[in-house]
């Protein structure tokens, strides 16, 4: 590798030394008590977010932009996953109105697959923990200076040179690139910054956008993500990153030392 | 090594329980229904007494315009007059019959005057026009108008009761779904009897059903029989389904 990539001066320290830096090394990095303990309970509430959030798209895997979307109306995309998809159980269809184009109604004769009575209330009551959880985490991160300290790229650390250093870097496999005083490097805390200030806020706002109770009291939210079907998509993708963003997350967790990172995010001190 | 904290973990757990003893202080007086030791109906009571003590009491459902008007699936019973279907109903098959002119709705249990209100009854007071969006637990949204009576209205017609709490609604396709007062006294909770400027059609619950726009659809029963006011919750077992879906 050349040598020279790996090293760069950011004005009184070097930074990437990656063989060299103590906190690189994963036996090193301490997580305070209160980061282990909301990593986990989000960790868990996340998957069963996920399970359920999964089980409720299969009873309509249909998805839709603007306020209305419904089998009878057209879909931006369908997806196979379940034997809802395309199933075509409807009675012929009746027009409200005697005039071209108007919305008709029809009636269902399929049974669906539908175990949403179950799947919802799991996801609302993971998504209580997830909510409760993740503002003490963030409360936390501020006043305890974590995100200023562990997150927020230091002052010379954000530029295109060394984004490309560390995607580099991540490529040939030279994983724990610390920076600074951070456990993290800098890929790592721009991923993480995403994660914790964009997807998990988006996937929780679009959410409460789906609630009639909610989008009554703060109809803004019907408003900003275009409409309820809007906000169930947007909800989708948000969701399919942070399930990326997971699998991601425990790619590099295994390969920069599995063992060590655990013993790090449980009982190591 | 002393870290410089504002606050320390001892004090943001008791922060963070505190905060969710606060929301969970407002349904202590108040019996909540059942959870039947099942960990997901603590979830759905949870979430009840979380938005009615931090959501504003009566805001209003979005309403929308003529051009928003969207098709609009029946599903669930589409035709209590369907032999075949375990929904069947002959009393509301007879109705049917006579295009529902005997058909009455019984306002009966904790209210001063208990009655049934024929349609033409219902049809005589003051009614309220909504376009709206139905919100179905399946995942889909559409968009109609209803024209109905507020249920308030026929509530207190019949003189509701000060202690009553909750109003249980029967359908003749055999479901019911209970309100609290909150949600049946709520100016866009109705009873509607047209739907798109016609008759309310029979896919759709004719004669009468109900609209409760700031709950999941299933609230909405269709194919109304009688309503119940209690003063307790009607124990009807575990469902399987959320009893309050404002989501």
């Amino acid at each position: 590798m050349p040598k020279k990539s790996i090293f760069i001066y950011n004005g009184n320290q070097l930074l990437f030394p990656m063989m060299s830096n103590p906190t690189s090394n994963p036996q090193n990095i301490r997580h305070k008590p209160w980061v282990k303990v909301t990593h986990w309970i989000i960790t868990l509430s996340f998957l069963a977010l996920t399970l359920s959030g999964f089980i409720i798209l299969m009873c309509h895997p249909r998805l839709y932009w603007g306020e209305a979307g419904n089998d009878l109306t057209p879909a931006l995309f369908e997806l196979p996953v379940s034997r809802n998809y395309k199933h075509g159980g409807w009675e012929n269809t009746t027009a409200f109105y005697d005039k071209a184009g108007s919305p008709v109604s029809a009636s269902r004769t399929y049974e669906i697959f539908n175990q949403n009575g179950w799947g919802r209330s799991l996801h609302f009551l993971s998504a209580w923990f997830l909510v409760i959880t993740g503002l003490m985490y963030l409360f936390a991160g501020f006043f305890t200076g974590h995100f200023r300290k562990q997150l927020w790229p230091g002052p010379g650390e954000f530029s295109a040179k060394s984004v490309r250093l560390d995607l580099i870097n991540h490529f040939r496999k030279k994983f724990p690139t610390s920076t600074g005083d951070s456990k993290y490097g800098l890929l790592q805390k721009i991923t993480y910054l995403k994660v914790i200030f964009f997807l998990l806020p988006l996937v929780a706002m679009t959410g409460m956008t789906m609630s009639p109770a909610i989008t009554a009291a703060y109809p803004f939210l019907l408003k900003i993500f275009f409409g309820a079907q809007s906000a169930r998509t947007i909800h989708f993708f948000a969701s399919f990153a942070l399930v990326i963003f997971l699998i991601i997350h425990v790619v590099m967790v295994i390969r920069s030392g599995f063992k060590q990172q655990m013993r790090s995010m449980t009982i190591g001190k | 090594m002393k870290k410089k904290t504002i606050l320390t973990r001892r004090e943001l757990i008791i922060s963070g329980l505190t905060t969710i003893g606060g929301l969970m202080l407002p349904g202590c007086g108040k019996k909540l229904p059942p959870t039947y030791g099942n960990i997901l109906r603590m979830g759905d009571n949870f979430t009840y007494v979380a938005q009615r003590a931090l959501l504003p009491g009566q805001s209003m459902a979005k309403e929308y315009q003529q051009s928003d008007i969207s098709s609009f699936p029946a599903t669930g019973t589409t035709n209590p007059a369907n032999k075949s279907n375990q929904y069947y109903s002959e009393a509301w098959d007879r109705f049917h019959h006579n295009e529902f002119a005997n058909w009455g709705l019984s306002v009966e249990g904790r209210v001063a005057r208990p009655k049934s209100y024929s349609l033409a009854e219902l049809q005589n007071f003051p009614s309220r026009t909504q376009i709206t969006r139905h919100t179905c637990e399946e995942g889909w949204t559409a968009i109609a108008e209803w024209t109905g009576v507020p249920v308030g209205k026929v509530l207190e017609h019949a003189g509701i009761l000060p202690t009553a709490r909750y109003v249980n609604f029967y359908a003749y396709d055999g479901f019911m779904e209970c309100i609290d007062m909150l949600d049946a006294f709520h100016p866009q909770t109705i009873l509607a009897y047209g739907m798109n400027g016609k008759n309310l059609p029979v896919p759709h619950g004719a004669p009468v059903r109900l609209r409760v726009e700031k709950q999941v659809g299933y609230k909405s029963v269709k194919y109304l029989q009688r309503i119940v006011v209690t003063d307790e919750f009607v124990d009807v077992g575990d469902t399987g389904w959320s009893w309050y879906v404002g989501m």
